[in-house]
């Protein structure tokens, strides 16, 4: 008989234990609540800045639609934009950034990770992290300051004469340029793109090494031809986030790149990119259409930032779905 | 590095045997020059010792298994061979250990070549995340043992030999990951018959297996003695008694007893290797 009865146990209502976790679950419900409001906030916030950015946009929207982005005039006189410069400097610095800084990082990454003595791979890993802290308008400073000087006494001249036949490194020099530009946002992007490949790098399984090893490979061997590859949408990863920083960056690249609505051949020239411009001519913006297309700039910036970090994330959590050690640099 | 380096095993390349496991041969012995003599051999990770005054050989083409209680330094002993414990900063060695005649230790030792010729198989199956022929094709090509158009050839026999063949033939390209986990330690081994070795040493090949994977694993180890010679650390004792020639018993770092298997598994002559093969420890 009892055995018969059992499946109906659960079903019965136990007065007292059902008020005493209503009880326990009002805190709950608050503490939820607070949460679940935090939570719901960020979304919002994000969609109001989107709202707001086509809103603001929607001058310019309607008079130059999707030419806006191919059109290379910018006339705040006669009211005629176009952003065709502002996102291919935006763009062509961040390549430039990224050759420099990736293949550099990615050395580190690897020394530190495969080579470098214990001792010093954490202060090494500290420091370069600590890049990333340096406010943005000190490395503007320290370019104009430093490297500017530095660049067209000797660096630009070097490169003009070895490397002349290529349109890249030809042309006056004058100093602020597309170059200096992407050379400091290769220095600020490196401590992003170094630690996030060094944190693949160390979830990469001992035992691919070692199985490398026992066959024959050197150590070399074992990193370029296993550790590397294994690690290298995690590693692509970390490219595209630091060319998400570099797109978005604003103010050093504000102070070096020479600000010209401009596209030249050369990366000895000035040029500009969106954020810059936003930032330089914002305030001095008159007319409702010049301040219209600046917040169309800045939609167009906030998309393509989007883009790229989200194919970030799309990698990093493909390679880390396994070891987990990926998504944790993020 | 000096003296004799024995030429290689040649290639299986004939009809293949029957995969029918042949009891362990009582009458192993006198099969030629040792493959692998151990000379006094001592070992240290810092100041803890974990291998002590290691001294015997083992028979060219005969599998030889090392059984032993966690941490009695089996594994270091087979990592000592093709020096993978290297990349331990605090090891120190004594003694010598000699692979075909020449010696692992000595300064003049080229590590590279040496684990060419010493071809491992892990605990884990821990193939490369690329195609199944670039894994096996992985260690030929990158010490240029073959030319390059040669390399199917080769991947071709490795696979053959490690029984692996007939279930991925039709797919060479795709990731050797992707197979399951008895395929993927027998991708491994092809991977490390590729670099064609004169020892094969098996680090617990089949604790990751499931029952039937590992009775694959272990009839390819009965294949595979016809051509090469085979360490095995183990901690399955029945598989120890079904696949080797020879057994030595590890513990605390010290070889207790190293004979024939069927003398170890019926009359060991040590207490402690009863005991630990009755199940009494370990």
């Amino acid at each position: 008989m009892t055995a018969l009865s059992e499946p109906d146990a659960p079903t019965q209502p136990i007065p007292v234990a059902s008020a005493s976790l209503e009880r326990a679950s009002r805190g709950d419900q608050i503490f939820r609540g607070v949460l679940t409001l935090g939570a719901v906030t960020i979304p919002v916030l994000l969609g109001f800045l989107v709202f707001e950015l086509w809103m603001g946009s929607r001058l310019a929207i309607d008079k130059f639609g999707l030419g806006f982005i191919t059109e290379s005039t910018w006339d705040p006189v006669a009211e005629v934009f176009g952003a065709f410069p502002l996102i291919f400097g935006t763009l062509l610095s961040s390549v430039v950034a990224l050759a420099i800084a990736v293949p550099l990082s990615l050395g580190v990454a690897i020394y530190l990770v495969e080579f470098a003595p214990k001792s010093i791979r954490q202060p090494v890993a500290f420091l370069i992290g600590l890049l990333a802290a340096i406010p943005s308008v000190v490395y503007g400073l320290w370019g104009i300051f430093v490297l500017i000087p530095i660049l067209r006494a000797s660096v630009f001249p070097f490169l003009r004469d070895s490397l002349g036949f290529l349109p890249l490194f030809q042309g006056p020099i004058y100093g602020p340029s597309m170059l200096a530009a992407g050379i400091i946002l290769a220095i600020m992007i490196m401590p992003y793109v170094m630690s996030v490949s060094r944190e693949v790098l160390l979830a990469v399984p001992n035992t691919q090494r070692e199985a490398a090893l026992a066959l024959g490979a050197t150590r070399w061997e074992a990193v370029i031809t296993t550790v590397v590859p294994y690690a290298r949408s995690g590693i692509a990863g970390a490219v595209i986030l630091g060319l998400g920083r570099a797109l978005g960056e604003t103010m050093a690249v504000t102070m070096l790149i020479g600000n010209r609505h401009e596209i030249a051949a050369s990366l000895f020239a000035p040029g500009y990119t969106m954020a810059a411009a936003i930032a330089n001519e914002f305030s001095e913006a008159v007319g409702d259409m010049h301040l219209s297309a600046l917040a169309y700039v800045a939609f167009l910036l906030f998309v393509l930032t989007v883009l790229v970090n989200a194919g970030a994330r799309l990698l990093i959590w493909r390679v880390a779905r396994g070891s987990g050690a990926g998504s944790a640099a993020l | 590095m000096s003296a004799t380096v024995r030429p290689r095993a040649p290639f299986f390349t004939g009809p293949r045997a029957t995969l029918t496991p042949r009891p362990p041969a009582a009458t192993a012995g006198q099969r030629g020059s040792p493959a692998v003599d151990v000379r006094d051999f001592d070992f240290f990770y810092g100041s803890q010792q974990v291998l002590k005054h290691l001294s015997f050989t083992i028979e060219r083409k005969s599998v030889t298994a090392i059984i032993g209680p966690s941490g009695c330094g089996k594994s270091t002993f087979l990592r000592s061979i093709n020096r993978l414990n290297d990349l331990i900063p605090s090891a120190r060695y004594q003694g010598d250990i000699l692979v075909e005649g020449s010696s692992v230790y000595a300064p003049s030792t080229d590590v590279v070549g040496l684990r060419q010729r010493v071809g491992m198989v892990f605990q884990r199956p821990n193939p490369f995340p690329r195609s199944i022929f670039d894994n096996v094709a992985y260690g030929p090509g990158l010490n240029r043992l073959v030319p390059k158009r040669d390399l199917p050839d080769l991947v071709e026999r490795c696979l053959r030999q490690a029984a692996l063949w007939d279930e991925v033939k039709d797919r060479l390209d795709e990731p050797g990951t992707g197979l399951s986990g008895g395929q993927q330690q027998r991708l491994c081994i092809a991977r490390a018959l590729g670099n064609q070795p004169e020892l094969l040493l098996m680090d617990e090949p089949c604790s990751a297996l499931d029952p039937i994977a590992t009775q694959k694993v272990e009839e390819l180890i009965f294949e595979l003695k016809r051509e090469y010679t085979i360490i095995i650390v183990t901690h399955n004792m029945q598989q120890a008694a079904r696949v080797s020639d020879y057994t030595g018993f590890f513990d605390r770092g010290e070889l207790i007893e190293f004979d024939g298997t069927e003398r170890i598994f019926t009359t060991p002559a040590h207490e402690r290797t009863e005991a630990y093969i009755t199940g009494r420890f370990g």
